[in-house]
């Protein structure tokens, strides 16, 4: 974390860094970058396992809302009874999961079966390190962070497929199948949608690519990648990946429990399904988190005049935003076949990414466009936009028809 | 050497050679991405962050990927994934042809002049990286980049179907 002209800043913007310089300020030059890590470290973890346990009650809350019943509302305050709607649901849920029997199959490879909800987990954590949660609150400054994020989200569909496989269960085995057609398929639209990203930006810096958010256009309106054709679609073709990259519906073809029982997780219990979950709700936020960096401004304020409030308040904002539109996508959209799945990502999302690069790389040759130019700037670029998506959609379910069903 | 370095190149080796002396091979397959991440390490320990990051990426994430798909789509079923041990008529050739790999390795490692210099060498970021593949080594690049979609494209029509009219059942 670096902290420039500090005293500038107003009080809340400087507060998390304010604390954490009185608890560790006292230590040796030597010793304190160790202190300061293992800060971070303690408080990305409260807050996000804050967040998870929040998270799995407010996505039940949502869902119920969405299917026109209550929810999770019975759990009462411990020794108090009084039911708070549910709020003390996940604390209920947690004390359940620590409590029930961890089973492992006599069969299942014991070692896999262990390592695998940990080496998720693990993976999961490491993802939240380059995120720039606010102006000055960055646990991991690295000169390429973007790659490192990807870097550590692409082991994690290893650790699912380590589960699916150490289970010696059919239908494990067969979510572990799906989640690797799955990986292969989305990584590729998921890193094709950030390449524009770090070519407009010039770095691979999260800082920086936020840093470079962060002027006003007429002095009002924000200046983010997402307010841009090739980021608009940028943004759209990450988000969907995203989605499948963290085994969301409609995605959740690895753990559809219409078909596969509970896919890679039928043979786990108690706390170590829990840390399934954990997982899942951490690369969520860490997806989310990433997206709103890289499309969304990142901790910028969406107009000047709202400066006012810290820049942490801001992501926070953007991130729940952005989890509460998963949430949505899970309550609207019915799960896809494996064909579908990879016929998108391959017939439709990999072009559109790649035209997308070549939107983003008119769009700096053009930068220096003014007046008529810079309308014909931006018709071209959402011509380059629009075409190969009406296209390329209009051609997706060509021959595919409705299927009739002769016996049914 | 430092002890970071020790731990990281016996960790790498302790996994390729674990790797090597089981018979299951799905395990094998693990160790050998683990043992691929140790590379990814020692990457990192000698400051080359953004090889390190590719290294994860590439192997950890893809290249593991297709290696346990060809594991699980070659076994008839997943008590065969034990390897059966090989006879013994095949061991000398075998000893040969890795020995002779080894020579050629050593021979090229230990044959080739390493420039080392006291003072310690200049940050490099990921911009200049850049520029030094876009620019002196562009040439390589677009070889390598032909030679992948060469390999892709002999891939695809290894595994497509003859004609789209043909039926799976009457190739």
């Amino acid at each position: 974390m670096s902290a420039p002209a500090a005293n500038a800043m107003p009080l809340l913007e400087r507060l998390p860094v304010a604390l954490r310089d009185a608890c560790t300020g006292w230590l040796p030059e030597s010793w304190r970058w160790l202190a300061n890590s293992l800060l971070s470290i303690v408080a990305l973890f409260v807050v996000f396992a804050t967040l998870f346990a929040l998270l799995t009650l407010a996505e039940r809350k949502i869902l119920g809302r969405v299917q026109n019943r209550p929810g999770p509302n019975r759990a009462p305050l411990p020794f108090l009874g009084i039911r708070t709607y549910g709020l003390a649901q996940p604390l209920a849920d947690g004390i359940k999961m620590l409590t029930k029997e961890d089973i492992v199959p006599r069969g299942a490879d014991r070692v896999l079966h262990f390592l695998a909800p940990v080496a998720l987990l693990a993976f999961s954590i490491m993802t939240l390190a380059v995120i720039p949660y606010g102006r000055t609150l960055l646990p991991v400054e690295l000169d390429a962070a973007v790659l490192y994020f990807f870097a550590a989200g692409a082991a994690t569909e290893l650790a699912i497929f380590m589960a699916g496989w150490a289970s010696r269960n059919k239908y494990s085995l067969l979510a572990a199948m799906r989640a690797l057609a799955q990986l292969i398929s989305y990584e590729l639209p998921l890193l094709l949608s950030v390449v524009p990203v770090v070519l407009v930006a010039g770095s691979l810096s999260t800082r920086v690519i936020v840093e470079k958010q962060g002027e006003w256009l007429f002095g009002a309106l924000p200046q983010w990648h997402v307010f841009t054709p090739w980021g608009f679609a940028g943004f759209l073709i990450f988000l969907v990946a995203a989605l499948a990259e963290s085994n969301r519906s409609p995605f959740d073809l690895p753990e559809a429990e219409s078909e596969l029982i509970a896919g890679h997780l039928t043979e786990y219990s108690g706390f170590k399904y829990a840390l399934f979950f954990m997982a899942e709700y951490f690369g969520m936020c860490a997806l989310s988190g990433m997206g709103v960096t890289l499309f969304l401004g990142g901790w910028q304020a969406p107009f000047p005049a709202l400066g006012f409030i810290p820049s942490y308040g801001w992501f926070a904002a953007k991130l729940l935003a952005l989890l509460f539109v998963f949430m949505w996508i899970r309550a609207t959209f019915p799960r896809l076949r494996i064909d579908q799945l990879t016929r998108l990502a391959w017939k439709f999302l990999v072009p559109l990414a790649l035209v997308n690069l070549f939107t983003a790389a008119f769009w700096v040759l053009s930068a220096g466009w003014a007046g008529p130019f810079a309308f014909a700037r931006w018709v071209v670029a959402g011509a380059l936009v629009v075409g190969p998506f009406l296209v390329l959609g209009r051609r997706l379910s060509t021959g595919l028809g409705p299927r009739t069903y002769r016996y049914a | 050497m430092s002890l970071a370095f020790l731990l990281i190149a016996f960790l790498t080796v302790a996994t390729a050679a674990v790797a090597m002396a089981l018979r299951n091979l799905i395990r094998s397959a693990l160790l050998l991405v683990a043992s691929w991440a140790g590379i990814a390490a020692f990457y990192l320990w000698a400051g080359a962050e953004f090889v390190a990051f590719a290294q994860v990426l590439v192997y950890v994430g893809a290249i593991s990927m297709v290696v346990l798909f060809a594991v699980l789509l070659t076994r008839p079923s997943r008590d065969e994934t034990e390897a059966t041990p090989a006879s013994a008529g095949r061991f000398l050739p075998a000893l040969i042809t890795g020995g002779a790999v080894l020579g050629v390795l050593a021979g090229a490692i230990v044959g080739s002049p390493l420039r080392t210099s006291a003072k310690p060498p200049a940050a490099f970021t990921v911009r200049e990286l850049g520029l030094q593949l876009m620019g002196p080594h562009a040439a390589a690049l677009v070889v390598i980049g032909a030679l992948l979609t060469v390999a892709l494209l002999g891939a695809i029509v290894i595994a497509a179907p003859g004609r789209p009219g043909d039926r799976e059942d009457t190739r």
